[in-house]
């Protein structure tokens, strides 16, 4: 039967923020304790600017290499929606610690209709705070910047790992540096350094404030009007070319010509770009 | 507490790793495969040491495992490595190596992806194994993914059959430490010519196919006997029945139990099962995806539950596993006190799809056949990624190098309102888009083929090709020029482009769409992320010059976000700089010419 005393930590983030080499150095620090280690992690497809994740489990026994939602001791998150996205895997009483540089995907930015919000959840802070006793927030990318190099992020976050881990900084700092190119050996073991001596609470408090997904403003009360002089149209096809809704096409006369209006943003390009003055939005 | 150095007898490898280091240990001297995942990092591994084997990519699975054929037939011990979908495509050589057998071991790794991760399908490649009736192991972690290399090249050898070593993308990638043993340098039997064994006339098959079923009753004997399958015993309640990933989890949940933990899968020790049902009061098989277990159990008169508790979709997981017992009544039924639609809230709501990286330069081209009107028949890679929005450009993927031959299928079947473009990716093009090629030319089609060549295999993390100039230890060799081999088969239309020129890209593409029978156009920029990261300085937005247009938005880049500065309902945009290459595409499109390269990279301080 598993051992109670099986740690589980899940470490999260975007693919490119070094989560998997930060699993690794955690891997190789209980290793080195010779506690058995398992690591989970999915690579493929998924990392390509998708959800990246590290379940490391280790102790005296380990089954099951995933993490039960609810049972996690601590959660590394290196974005602050994907610290929201996995917290229901943390205990009630475990640690959340995340970066709070957002890193907002482009299917956040798409809504095209008027005033419309980006995607992209509010309140992140308060809904870990309700769900999760202790939240470490901390800007670990600016402190990797000032230090020298972002991409240090990971391995200052590790360092604020290692605060609520039992292994000392030294067994910590033998495992960078066996996982690290050798040229950044030394920058990484000042960010960790760096991170490990962040005191909490350190970041900015937001206001509290309720989660909330995107709110819809109101629809737009009418599709604009775009009218194409076809006497004065020569064909050149830069209105079709321009517009971002593709709302333009060229007809058989080769002449543009309206196919889709109601996608219309009203940018105006196709209008302002006209050489001949054959468009007008309305 | 002092820290204790690395025994240098153990390591953390995952699962890919420890199959490697279990074909080092057991003398394998022929590996070959095509990258994909769960499998790629088999063959990588491989390449790694510096041994006497011999390590390739082959353009495709089928080539995989026709060399290693070859490779067992010389007398050399082979493994041949592929993900669940690429032995669809070495089916044909499979069905029948199974009825020639081998001489030295081979021993065929599939990676199959419960959950579907990263694939097309989640089908279960245990099927396989009674299909072709030749046995299949299942180890359910990484120590036993590299102990099982060894039982599967023993049993290879005694049996005269290929193996299959079944791994999943859990199993594949789950880290744990493994036990090492020394490195055996690879023996080698010799070739022996025996017509009537490796000479599938339908005369010497017939034969044949009864040897594979005296086989399988001798392989059903191994099996009761064998220490592949292990009975741990538990309370006498309930008996679990079950193999790979899920016995873990069945461990986790349900320790107390009666356990079959069954690693070789197919031929099943039926015996041992009608003894082991008989210990327990209450008979269950846990095991992901199909009810292959479950069926020849129920076939052969055991009374078993399964899957009416434990689902056939989608990978398993401790809490799935726990609410499956809780479902059979083993565990007590939950507290109510869950709020699962606040959880579904979030996940719906935090929504990342993968995206194709900043600067890639397979963006560029969807742009252009979105403006074309084009119907975009895609295939496998990363390219598939230009199915989601902003580009939402290609409306079709199957299935391995499907594009030209369904581009074809859709052009002489339809009506000719819409261009019909079909676009592969290099890596694609070698595995199987040269035969539709030839299709589509012998039957005159009027096509335009984009071949996407990012001069690697990008998807599963870089791999190299025949197309690359190098091999998977990285040696120079010969190149397969793409242009040359399409002009050589007789396109008339071929035509290289730059995917960062977007009027260069329009003209082109254009320009193929309108020849009158097969074109070909050719990207010629690498891939952003390997086998390099490319980075040059980045670019910024100046605001003030933003018009809101959305332009550069629908390039869907991940380094173009909006900022909460509203113009005319519309947002205006701004650039990560910490994730912008370079690429200069947006700057390019932007009509305002409010993108501008930044001065210095403001990512990295000098230090």
């Amino acid at each position: 039967m598993e051992s109670p005393a099986t740690q589980n930590v899940l470490i999260v983030g975007v693919g490119g923020q070094g989560v998997l080499l930060a699993s690794d150095i955690l891997g190789t620090v209980c290793l080195g304790r010779g506690y058995q280690v398992k690591k989970s992690e999915v690579h493929g497809m998924a990392k390509r600017g998708g959800v990246v994740y590290s379940h490391v489990r280790y102790g005296t026994q380990v089954l099951s290499p995933t993490i039960e939602p609810g049972t996690s001791d601590v959660l590394l998150a290196f974005e602050p929606a994907e610290a929201l996205r996995w917290s229901k895997y943390v205990k009630p009483t475990g640690t959340v610690i995340v970066n709070t540089q957002k890193r907002i995907p482009p299917a956040a930015c798409q809504d095209r209709r008027p005033d419309a919000l980006t995607r992209y959840p509010r309140g992140i802070e308060q809904a870990l705070r309700s769900q999760i006793e202790d939240v470490r927030r901390f800007d670990a990318e600016t402190l990797a910047f000032e230090l020298g190099d972002l991409r240090m992020c990971n391995t200052v976050l590790l360092g604020a790992l290692s605060r609520v881990c039992e292994f000392s900084a030294e067994e910590w700092l033998a495992a960078i540096e066996k996982s690290v190119k050798p040229r950044t050996a030394e920058l990484n073991r000042r960010a960790f350094l760096a991170g490990r001596s962040v005191e909490f609470p350190c970041a900015e408090e937001p206001q509290a404030e309720e989660l909330v997904f995107e709110k819809r403003e109101a629809a737009r009360d009418e599709a604009p009007f775009i009218e194409i002089r076809q006497n004065w149209c020569k064909g050149c096809e830069i209105c079709v070319r321009v517009c971002p809704q593709n709302c333009l096409v060229m007809n058989g006369s080769k002449l543009a010509e309206v196919a889709k209006a109601e996608t219309c943003i009203r940018c105006m390009l196709c209008e302002w770009l006209c050489p001949d003055l054959a468009v007008s939005v309305h | 507490m002092a820290t204790t150095t690395l025994t240098p007898a153990k390591e953390l490898l995952s699962g890919n790793e420890a199959i490697a280091r279990g074909a080092l240990e057991n003398g394998i001297r022929v590996a070959t495969g095509y990258p994909g995942t769960p499998s790629t990092e088999i063959l990588e591994t491989l390449a790694r040491y510096d041994a006497e084997h011999y390590v390739s990519w082959s353009p495709n699975e089928k080539v995989a495992l026709d060399v290693g054929v070859g490779g067992a037939l010389a007398g050399s011990r082979t493994l041949v490595t592929m993900k669940h979908v690429g032995l669809n495509v070495a089916a044909d050589t499979l069905m029948s190596v199974a009825y020639t057998g081998v001489r030295a071991a081979l021993v065929i790794v599939t990676a199959d992806d419960p959950g579907v991760h990263s694939s097309q399908n989640e089908q279960d490649n245990r099927i396989y194994a009674r299909f072709a009736e030749i046995p299949l192991l299942e180890p359910s972690d990484s120590q036993e993914a590299k102990d099982f290399v060894q039982q599967a090249c023993e049993i290879s050898e005694r049996f005269d059959t290929p193996v299959l070593l079944r791994s999943t993308t859990r199993l594949s990638h789950t880290k744990g430490m493994v036990s090492l043993g020394p490195i055996a340098p690879p023996p080698v039997l010799g070739y022996e010519r025996n017509l009537a064994k490796n000479v599938l006339v339908p005369s010497n098959a017939r034969v044949r196919h009864e040897k594979v079923l005296e086989r399988s009753a001798r392989l059903r004997e191994f099996a009761e006997e064998s220490s592949l399958n292990r009975w741990e015993r538990g309370s006498n309640a309930v008996g679990v029945i079950t193999s790979g990933m899920a016995y873990q989890y069945v461990k986790e949940v349900l320790p107390e139990a009666s356990i079959l933990k069954l690693g070789l899968i197919h031929p099943l020790p039926l015996d041992l099962l009608r003894k082991f049902a008989a210990s327990v009061q209450r008979l269950l098989v846990v095991e992901e995806l199909e009810p292959v277990i479950e069926e020849q159990l129920k076939a052969a008169g055991i009374a078993v539950e399964g899957k009416e508790f434990f689902p056939r979709l989608g990978e398993f997981s401790p809490e799935r596993v726990r609410q499956g017992f809780q479902k059979a009544g083993v565990l007590p039924s939950p507290p109510k006190n869950m709020e699962p639609e606040k959880g579904l809230a979030v996940q719906e709501n935090l929504f990342r799809p993968p995206a194709l990286c900043p600067g890639c330069p397979h963006s560029v081209p969807y742009l252009v056949l979105k403006k074309l009107n084009a119907l975009v028949v895609g295939d496998i890679g990363c390219y598939t990624l230009a199915v989601y929005e902003p580009l939402a450009a290609i409306e079709t993927t199957l299935a391995m190098g499907c594009s030209i031959g369904m581009a074809v299928g859709l052009q002489k079947g339809g009506d000719g309102a819409r261009p019909i473009v079909a676009t592969i990716g290099d890596s694609t093009f070698f595995h199987s888009g040269i035969p539709p090629l030839i299709d589509a030319l012998y039957n005159n089609a009027r096509i335009t083929v984009l071949i996407l060549d990012n001069q690697t295999t990008a998807m599963t993390g870089g791999q190299e090709h025949a197309g690359t100039g190098k091999n998977i230890r990285g040696e120079k060799v010969r190149t397969i020029e793409i242009a040359k081999l399409c002009k050589a088969l007789g396109v008339e239309h071929v035509q290289g482009v730059d995917p960062y020129d977007v009027a260069a890209v329009f003209r082109t593409l254009k320009s193929a769409i309108n020849h009158d029978g097969v074109s070909v156009v050719i990207t010629n920029r690498p891939c952003v992320v390997s086998p390099v990261t490319i980075r040059t300085t980045p670019y910024a937005v100046n605001g003030k010059e933003c018009d809101a247009c959305q332009i550069c938005m629908n390039l869907g880049c991940p380094a173009i976000v909006w900022t909460e500065e509203i113009h005319q309902g519309q947002h205006k945009v701004t650039i990560d700089a910490r994730t912008c290459m370079g690429c200069a595409v947006c700057a390019l499109l932007c009509p305002t010419e409010a993108i501008v390269a930044l001065a210095n990279d403001p990512a990295r301080r000098a230090v």
